[in-house]
């Protein structure tokens, strides 16, 4: 293992009776990251931080917390602390008593106790709400309430169960830069579950994608954007068109394929899963393609028919359809000065390149 | 329209049958006449005096407060229990269980009080002001535990969770967070089997042995046609007494829905 890793999960398996709810997982997770757990609901993401808290046993494996195994180390004893899905906010203690929660535990002197909180509570933003009753805080207030309380005690890891979920919009993209920024000043290891796949990628240093109990892929935002492994993965995060492709050629450097409505192309071999596998499909971003402008030129070029339109403002999506290829695939065009929008029925001439193809399994 | 003034009949009504009878209590307690019937006397404070004077009344007045102390606590403390187990744990059989202690609250008490009896007598031990608490925690417990269910329920087992993953131990958690966010359940518990008990007639008389509680010293009064205006006023007393408690109750259950913020729901009055 690399010396940098705060977490190591080792075999981790977990069953409820019959059910697995986690296949079996190896991963490390290093020092100082924002490391995210995405995934569709119900696929294993708390149970997994759970397991990493001490909440749930695994019925496998090893938690390694800095090299230390933690079979039988309880949640109170462990250097992680919680953010709780529904926040957890203590109701009948004020916004000090919560905060100060964990470091009575701690038996500190009264004094430090209450310098400790009150750096605590200005560093969410929380300055002045000290005396406040729990039950009359807003929903944003609570999440600083809860995260004060947990980071107030300097945990090794900090894990956060879809910690903006409950929170309306706006209020939920302004705790996406705030929370990112807090991270970034302490310094200290965040694991976040999330099924928001828009959250994951702004934030994290790192995403784990999983399906089914199972961790997909483990990439950088940029990483599991550009290269996804697998066609789920794809899906899952952003658009992705899929078209289907016949093999017929290949070496050592690349594959000749025949993608269905773009026409035969040589992909190179890094930009195909290893090995020749059955059902590919060749998949390419709605922003890789190009309705081009009449005096515009590209490597590849592709007569579509547009099907449907949908102006968004600064981007125009659309839905056209190729020769030879029977479902519709999606374009995003930013609209920039002097580019033309183009109407349902009409024919365009589509722009992409080889290098945005990618065949996945 | 018709049908909404026939229920407005119908209830008012059922409030007279149900309170009528209730508000003779404290008319005749402060009628000055030793005969209990219209038309009224006047008014007097004497029958108040002779209970004061009555010195049996203050013995079985007494059993009774300890009998009725004793028997809600225990009952809570099982209740307590029972109500955590049944909404928070899953085992199989637990509904049947939940099921068999749920019961005397429907058993007819006699049935109780005269298994009870034959279950003590058998056993070579004397009836005693315990075997009367035996019998009251039966009774109690089930109301307790329907009080407290509630009380767990809306507790969200995540608090406890964080209490424990912010470094406290689980008794500490118990201590700190448990026992207050249901607090107002068990002030309700204890004030409900306090009353339960206090004017339970059938478990204490066949129970009681040679120290009767109150409701059993009254009945054996009642053989005496010139004791009942003290009766009356010792009715009276307890009247006032469970209204008080009832009240006491419903406040501790509302400030506690108050202060921990959540939705009112149910409760008793
Ligand atoms: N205590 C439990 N008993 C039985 N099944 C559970 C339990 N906790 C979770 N599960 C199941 O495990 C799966 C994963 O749950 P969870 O980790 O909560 O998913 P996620 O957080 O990704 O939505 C779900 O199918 C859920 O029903
Ligand atoms: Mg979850």
């Amino acid at each position: 293992m690399s010396n940098n890793a705060i977490i190591r999960l080792e075999n981790i398996t977990k069953f409820y009776g019959d059910f697995q709810a986690l296949q079996e997982t190896n991963t490390e997770i290093m020092r100082g990251e924002f490391f995210s757990l995405l995934g569709p609901s119900g696929c294993g993401k708390t149970t997994l931080l759970r397991t990493i808290a001490g909440f749930e046993h695994p019925s496998n494996g090893v938690v390694y917390i800095e090299d230390k195994p933690m079979t039988d180390v309880p949640a109170n004893k462990r250097p992680t602390n919680m953010v709780f899905q529904s926040y957890a906010i203590f109701p009948h203690m004020s916004v000090e008593e919560n905060v100060a929660y964990g470091l009575k535990a701690r038996k500190l002197p009264k004094a430090q106790i209450a310098e400790l909180v009150a750096e605590a509570i200005e560093m969410v933003g929380l300055k002045g709400f000290g005396k406040r009753a729990s039950h009359a805080l807003s929903g944003g207030q609570r999440q600083r309430v809860a995260l004060a309380r947990a980071l107030v005690l300097k945990p090794k890891v900090l894990l956060l169960d879809e910690p903006l979920s409950a929170l309306d919009k706006k209020m939920r993209e302004q705790m996406q830069t705030e929370l990112r920024r807090l991270q970034r000043a302490v310094g200290i290891t965040f694991i976040l579950v999330t099924h928001d796949q828009e959250e994951a990628l702004t934030m994290s240093d790192r995403i784990a994608v999983m399906f089914d109990g199972e961790i997909a892929q483990i990439d950088t935002p940029q990483g599991l954007y550009k290269r996804p492994n697998s066609r789920r993965v794809a899906e899952f995060i952003g658009v992705m068109n899929f078209m289907s492709c016949e093999v017929i050629a290949h070496d050592t450097a690349s594959l000749d394929v025949k993608v269905a409505g773009l026409g035969a192309v040589t992909v190179p071999k890094d930009q195909a899963p290893a090995g020749i596998v059955e059902g590919m499909k060749a998949a390419i971003r709605p922003e890789m393609l190009t309705i081009l402008d009449t005096n515009e030129k590209s490597e590849f070029e592709t007569a579509a028919k547009i099907d449907e339109v949908s102006y968004y403002g600064d981007m125009t999506y659309y839905e056209v359809r190729f020769g030879g290829h029977d479902e519709n695939v999606t374009i995003s065009m930013r609209n920039t000065a002097g580019r033309e929008t183009l109407s349902t029925g009409d024919t365009a001439r589509i722009g992409w390149g080889v290098e945005s193809i990618l065949l996945l399994p | 329209m018709f049908r909404g003034k026939l229920f407005g009949v119908f209830i008012a009504v059922f409030l007279v049958f149900l309170y009528a009878p209730t508000l003779l209590l404290p008319i005749f307690a402060f009628n000055d006449s030793s005969i209990v019937s219209f038309p009224l006397k006047g008014f007097t404070t004497e029958w108040f005096g002779v209970l004061r004077d009555t010195k049996p009344l203050h013995v079985a007045a007494k059993n009774s407060l300890f009998i009725a102390l004793t028997s809600a606590f225990l009952a809570t403390i099982l209740g307590t229990l029972a109500a955590r187990v049944a909404s928070r744990y899953k085992f199989p059989g637990k509904q049947a269980a939940i099921g068999f202690i749920m019961v005397p609250m429907v058993l007819p008490e006699i049935i109780i009080g005269v298994s009870l009896l034959v279950v003590i007598i058998q056993m070579g031990m004397s009836l005693s002001l315990w075997s009367i608490i035996l019998g009251h925690v039966l009774i109690c417990t089930p109301f307790c535990i329907a009080i407290l269910n509630g009380a767990f329920m809306n507790l969200d087992q995540s608090l406890e969770e964080a209490s424990f993953d912010l470094g406290h131990s689980k008794l500490k958690t118990f201590w700190l967070i448990t026992i207050p966010l249901v607090m107002p359940g068990l002030v309700s518990s204890m004030l409900i089997s306090f009353t339960i008990s206090l004017d339970e007639f059938i478990i204490a008389f066949f129970l009681a042995g040679t120290e009767p509680t109150l409701p059993v010293y009254i009945w054996g009064q009642l053989r005496f046609p010139a004791k009942l205006p003290s009766l009356m006023a010792l009715g009276t007393i307890l009247l006032v007494l469970s209204l008080f408690l009832l009240g006491l109750a419903e406040f501790f259950r509302r400030r506690g829905v108050k202060r921990t913020g959540q939705m009112n729901s149910g409760g008793f009055l």
